[in-house]
């Protein structure tokens, strides 16, 4: 057994290089990662390139070459223009409080202070539920007549909101509950990164008697804007790509108040207007995928001109 | 309580301050120590009410969904509403548990979550191992395309991906031109494959595998262990706090799991527990006891889980979550 390890070893040292050892086990380790990601990644989204030339059905059955059309039929189709205001409206209102939050609430538990763990998990919780759960959950709570949240305006005085049920608030209801549950999540992110900074700079400063907003917008800031560019990076990805909430709370409505690019895509692809749209869809992404790829470097160069 | 303890404490220094003249212990510095003192106070008692006030916006939705739950619909359905049930129920849990197979769906996700948190660990560190220790050729530009492809809305492959899946050869009664039959569509294997292996793990698992020193495989390569041995029994328990952290943000992203299920899972018995509201909630009616029962049983699962791993998942993203 021992002389036969051995003789292979000899013969893979006289037979391959160490170069050649060394790409052979990397392949090898890679190999499960490349296929899946072969399979489910690339060669779907080769697929989706050519898919968005055709006039098709989901199953790439009777195909008709169009060129370019879907794409044109992209900018001229109301609809979609209304998915994307509406998500570019979202995006506004949801990435700031998302963020700004967030990063109130890791200020608020990044400290010894005796039960601070208990809310961090109490913050925190809504992040581990399912969007599914907390959606219907909140589509209970934003219920117009038996809903807590009109029960709690009632308790102040104030008239009952029409929440998802009006076109003027069901956006704003929306961004609501997706900020209650995204916050958590950033604020771990947040506690991470101030745990991860120097001390010695803020006993410094507070010896030097900076107060405390002099030493968050100084001192905190500054350091922590490598994190924010990536919190806000990732949660812009998250917030175009707004699908289950609306599954569950909306449906795109009322008017299409709350139609988001995905939902309208999925719809197009296997929704109730599925058909002969599956290209269409395709196109539809695409240029989702453009608007987001331009907000991104928008963001980056943003970032360069604030961190350098 | 705390103004008094300050009063009370006031003549002491004084006391001292007059037998031993010492600089910090005049009045003036007395009084102001005790403003400092009292200011902190109001600072302090500002701090938790306000974290107090967030706490019971954020609990307060599970409150409500777990007595919603457990009140019988002539409570859930009356007016003025009443924040206390005076009655308690179990027929919803009972109604849900009669009307869908739960336990199906149940295992689904479970086996679903669970295959999924297995494989993303295991074979994405292997790949994020050979990405930042074996360096093969072209390393990077693999690495590169895959996280590239991270920008990449899921929309955009949804059809392309149906249509694979449909067509894998040898499921579900394809032939190896993966024609013939419905491949992996309506078979749990729809949701597991293509989720398996993300690049979001690898990507994470890198982070780990980077911070670590590159000669300490010298020393066991020397006494003959191949690559295989060095990966599992050096490196390997070394990362294991990434490893606990990507595991939680697996198993959540997988119990969550919703829309491609949904396209890919028909039958009831096949479909996962976030495809469970389904049942209660249709265009006619939205039946909300057995809704608030479900979404309950969705989320004890992940909050124990939560609970039990709060530990590394902190310190997890502290190590890896956000260098870039």
């Amino acid at each position: 057994m021992q002389e036969a390890q051995s003789v292979s070893v000899k013969k893979k040292r006289k037979g391959l290089t160490l170069k050649a050892q060394r790409n052979l086990i990397g392949y090898l380790f890679v190999l499960p990662a490349l296929l899946i990601f072969c399979i489910f990644v690339l060669i779907p989204l080769i697929m989706s390139v050519y898919l968005s030339f055709f006039e098709s059905d989901m199953f790439f059955l009777s195909m008709e070459y169009v060129g370019f059309d879907n794409f044109a039929q992209v900018f001229q189709d109301s609809l979609y223009w209304t998915s994307i205001l509406n998500i570019l409206c979202y995006t506004l209102m949801a990435v700031p409080m998302n963020i700004i939050l967030s990063m109130i609430l890791a200020l608020l538990v990044n400290s010894d202070r005796r039960g601070v763990k208990a809310y961090r998990f109490l913050f925190y919780l809504p992040s581990v539920t399912s969007t599914v759960a907390a959606s219907t959950v909140w589509l209970w709570m934003m219920n117009t007549s038996y809903g807590l949240l009109n029960d709690i305006f009632a308790l102040f005085g104030l008239p009952g909101g029409t929440w998802l049920t009006h076109s003027s608030t069901a956006l704003v209801s929306v961004t609501l509950v997706t900020v209650w549950q995204g916050v958590g999540a950033n604020m771990i992110i947040f506690v991470a990164a101030l745990q991860n900074m120097p001390t010695q700079v803020y006993e410094a400063a507070k010896l030097d008697g900076a107060g405390p907003l002099t030493i968050f917008f100084r001192i905190t800031f500054p350091l922590i804007a490598p994190t924010m560019y990536f919190i806000l990076t990732m949660t812009l990805i998250g917030a175009f790509q707004l699908y289950d909430q609306i599954y569950v709370l909306t449906s795109g409505g009322p008017a299409n108040a709350t139609l988001t690019p995905v939902y309208l895509i999925w719809q197009n692809s296997f929704g109730t207007n599925a058909g002969r749209q599956a290209g269409y869809a395709a196109a539809q992404a695409f240029v989702l995928f453009l608007i987001i790829m331009i907000v991104n470097l928008l963001i980056r160069r943003l970032d360069k001109k604030v961190n350098g | 309580m705390t103004e008094l303890k300050a009063n009370t404490a006031l003549p002491a220094p004084q006391d001292a301050a007059a037998q031993t003249p010492a600089p910090q212990l005049d009045p003036d510095a007395v009084r102001a120590r005790r403003k400092r003192k009292a200011v902190r106070i109001v600072y302090l008692v500002l701090i938790y009410f306000v974290m107090s006030f967030l706490a019971l916006a954020m609990v307060l939705p599970f409150y409500w969904s777990l007595i919603t739950s457990l009140r019988p619909d002539s409570e859930i359905y009356a007016l003025p509403i009443t924040w206390f049930p005076s009655s308690f129920t179990i027929e919803h849990y009972t109604y849900v548990f009669e009307t869908i197979p739960f336990w199906n769906m149940l295992a689904n996700s479970l086996i679903t979550t669970l295959v999924g948190v297995f494989t993303n660990l295991f074979f994405g560190s292997l790949a994020a191992y050979a990405f930042s220790k074996i360096r093969f050729t072209g390393h990077k530009i693999i690495f590169n395309i895959m996280l590239l492809s991270m920008m990449v809305p899921g929309v955009i492959t949804l059809i392309p991906t149906f249509y694979v899946l449909l067509h894998f050869p040898f499921a579900g009664g394809n032939d190896i031109l993966g024609n013939g039959g419905i491949g992996f569509y309506d078979n749990l294997g729809a949701v597991i494959l293509p989720g398996c292996i993300g690049v979001y793990g690898i990507f994470f698992m890198r982070q780990f595998f980077a911070s670590l020193p590159d000669d300490l495989a010298e020393s066991a390569r020397l006494d003959g262990a191949n690559d295989f041995t060095i990966f599992f029994r050096i490196y390997l328990p070394l990362v294991i706090p990434g490893l606990l952290t990507l595991g939680i943000f697996t198993f959540q992203s997988g119990w969550n799991n919703f829309m491609w299920p949904n396209i890919v899972l028909q039958s009831p018995q096949n479909q996962l527990l976030t495809m469970a509201f389904k049942f209660f909630k249709t265009t006619l009616s939205t039946d909300y006891g057995p809704l608030m029962a479900i979404s309950i049983l969705m989320s004890i699962p992940i909050v124990i889980i939560f609970i039990l791993m709060q530990k590394y998942f902190i310190r997890g993203v502290a190590l890896g979550g956000i260098k870039d």
